[in-house]
Order: structure tokens, then C-alpha cells, then sequence
């Protein structure tokens, strides 16, 4: 049998076959609900990652806060702490007022 | 209303107006249509692809950049969307020609007989090639769908598979290879 020519036909005849592009009735609805509830998905993904992005870094100043206030040095030089200084200028009308006669 | 351009559309879609989406599905789904039913023949197969093509597009709308028309983006990404369905759905490609129908399988006795006298453009042809085709592989059936049915050119599958030159060319001429046997097989199960 002539192969050849055999491969020839059919290719030939499935040239003649006319694509069928029909679409399904609302067809372009279904896709569009799929766009939307993607789109809405990907806003949410977005959010709770930046959210994650957000979190993590917060994390992040407070560990840092925390190792240096942790590792400073102490420079308290006989009690003039932030408490003793607050303390004082908090104080300083009461004493003004003490010294008044 | 006036009817916006495609590229007035894409822009819209890309700034968050999903519903400009809808014109470009309305005016190019019968096409992906008919290229998703050259590859599968079920209706829920053919929609699962039509479906993939077009969450597809809408994902990479970004990557588009306007330089070819829209259509051929949309079909280069539809063929390699029907490719992937051919690699993931390799079934029937190992059964028999047993089930050949009797139209079939006179139209084959004519050829036999007289290859003059058995028409192109009769159905049993067209059934016949559809059952060769599903026995090839992947890759040798997107090669034979479009170079030898749709007429392209191996420069345009090569950019629409995205393979080079050169692997389009070895593809075809082992694609041919495989329809061969494919046919000495068929003719061998009904006449020897």
C-alpha cells in the first residue's frame, strides 16, 4: 500500500475539516467570574502579604531596640538616671515653690 | 457607545478594570475555540482548555507588550496551552484500530483498491485522520496539526512552541516517521 500517498489524503482531509468555534452559551460570564474571584484573591494575597511584610519587620526594629538597649553600656553617673532627671523636672515647681518665702 | 481599541482595553484591565476583559473574551474565544478542538475532542476537555487560555492571559496580561497584535499572543499561548493538555492526556495512543466503523474502513478498501477513488472530503476521512492523530505523540501531532494541516511555516512554529528552528525541523521529520507507522499499522491490522 502507497503510504505515502495514504498520509497525503488524510492530511488533505483533515485540512477540508472547517474548525468548529462555536462557544458555549454565556461562555465569556463564566470566565469573567473567574477573573473576578481571582482578582479579588490576589487583592487579599496582597494585603496579608504586606501585612506579613509589615509584621516581620516590626519584629524586627523591637529585637533591635532590645539588643541595644540590652548590650549599651550603663552610663548612669551617681543616679542621674532619666528617672532621677524626670523626677526633678517634674518636681521643679513644687520646689521652687518650697523655697519661696 | 464608541467601541474601545484592544490596546485601550489591555490598559484598563492592567490598571485594575477587570471588566474591560470581557470585550477581548467575547471577540476571541471562537478562535481559541476551534484551536482547543483541533487537540481534544470531549466539550467539558475542550471548555478546561478554552478556560486555562484565558485565566492564562489574564495572568500574564503584564507580559504582553503590544508589539504583535494581540490574537497572536493570545493563540501562541493557546497552542502551548493545548500542548500541555496533549503531554497530561496521553491516552488511546497504544489501542487498537479495532474500532475502526464500517464507513471507515470502506473508504480505506477504496483507497486500497484505487487511492483516485477515495474522496478527501469524505467523512470517513476526516474520522480516520482524527484516529491517527490521537495515536501520535504530543509533540508529533502539534508538529503534523501545523505544518501539514494548518500550512505554517517552521519559523511561525517555531515561535509559537516556543522550540527552535533546528528541534521543529527533527520534530517534523520524526513526526512523519510516527504517522507512518502509525498508517502501516492500521493497514497491516485491517488487510493482513
Amino acid at each position: 500500500m502507497n503510504l505515502a500517498e495514504l498520509h497525503r489524503k488524510l492530511a488533505a482531509a483533515a485540512r477540508l475539516q472547517k474548525p468548529d468555534d462555536r462557544v458555549p452559551y454565556a461562555f465569556e460570564k463564566r470566565i469573567m467570574a473567574l477573573v473576578a474571584e481571582r482578582t479579588a484573591t490576589a487583592w487579599r494575597v496582597q494585603w496579608t502579604r504586606g501585612l506579613w511584610r509589615a509584621a516581620v519587620s516590626c519584629m524586627a526594629v523591637a529585637v533591635v531596640c532590645g539588643a541595644i538597649s540590652l548590650f549599651t553600656p550603663d552610663t548612669n553617673d551617681g543616679g542621674n538616671d532619666l528617672s532621677q532627671d524626670f523626677e526633678n523636672t517634674l518636681l521643679a515647681s513644687v520646689d521652687q515653690g518650697d523655697s519661696t518665702p | 457607545m464608541e467601541e474601545r481599541s484592544e490596546a485601550e482595553l489591555i490598559t484598563a484591565v492592567l490598571a485594575g478594570d477587570a471588566a474591560s476583559f470581557e470585550p477581548l473574551v467575547v471577540k476571541y474565544s471562537p478562535r481559541v475555540f476551534a484551536t482547543a478542538r483541533r487537540y481534544a475532542r470531549r466539550d467539558s476537555e475542550v471548555e478546561d482548555i478554552v478556560q486555562e487560555v484565558w485565566l492564562k492571559a489574564f495572568d500574564k496580561l503584564k507580559s504582553f507588550r503590544g508589539e504583535a497584535p494581540f490574537e497572536h499572543w493570545l493563540m501562541r499561548m493557546a497552542v502551548r496551552t493545548c500542548y500541555d493538555f496533549l503531554r497530561g492526556h496521553q491516552r488511546n495512543r497504544e489501542s487498537s484500530f479495532s474500532e475502526i466503523s464500517e464507513p471507515e474502513e470502506d473508504w480505506l478498501e477504496r483507497f486500497v483498491v484505487d487511492p483516485a477513488s477515495a474522496p478527501e472530503d469524505a467523512d470517513a476521512a476526516k474520522l480516520l485522520i482524527d484516529r491517527v492523530m490521537e495515536k501520535l505523540s504530543p509533540e508529533a501531532r502539534m508538529v503534523i496539526q501545523l505544518l501539514e494541516i494548518e500550512d505554517r511555516s517552521v519559523k511561525e512554529i517555531a515561535e509559537i512552541t516556543g522550540w527552535s528552528v533546528p528541534l521543529v525541523k527533527v520534530r517534523a521529520f520524526r513526526a512523519r516517521g510516527e504517522m507512518r507507522k502509525i498508517l502501516a499499522r492500521m493497514t497491516k491490522e485491517k488487510y493482513l
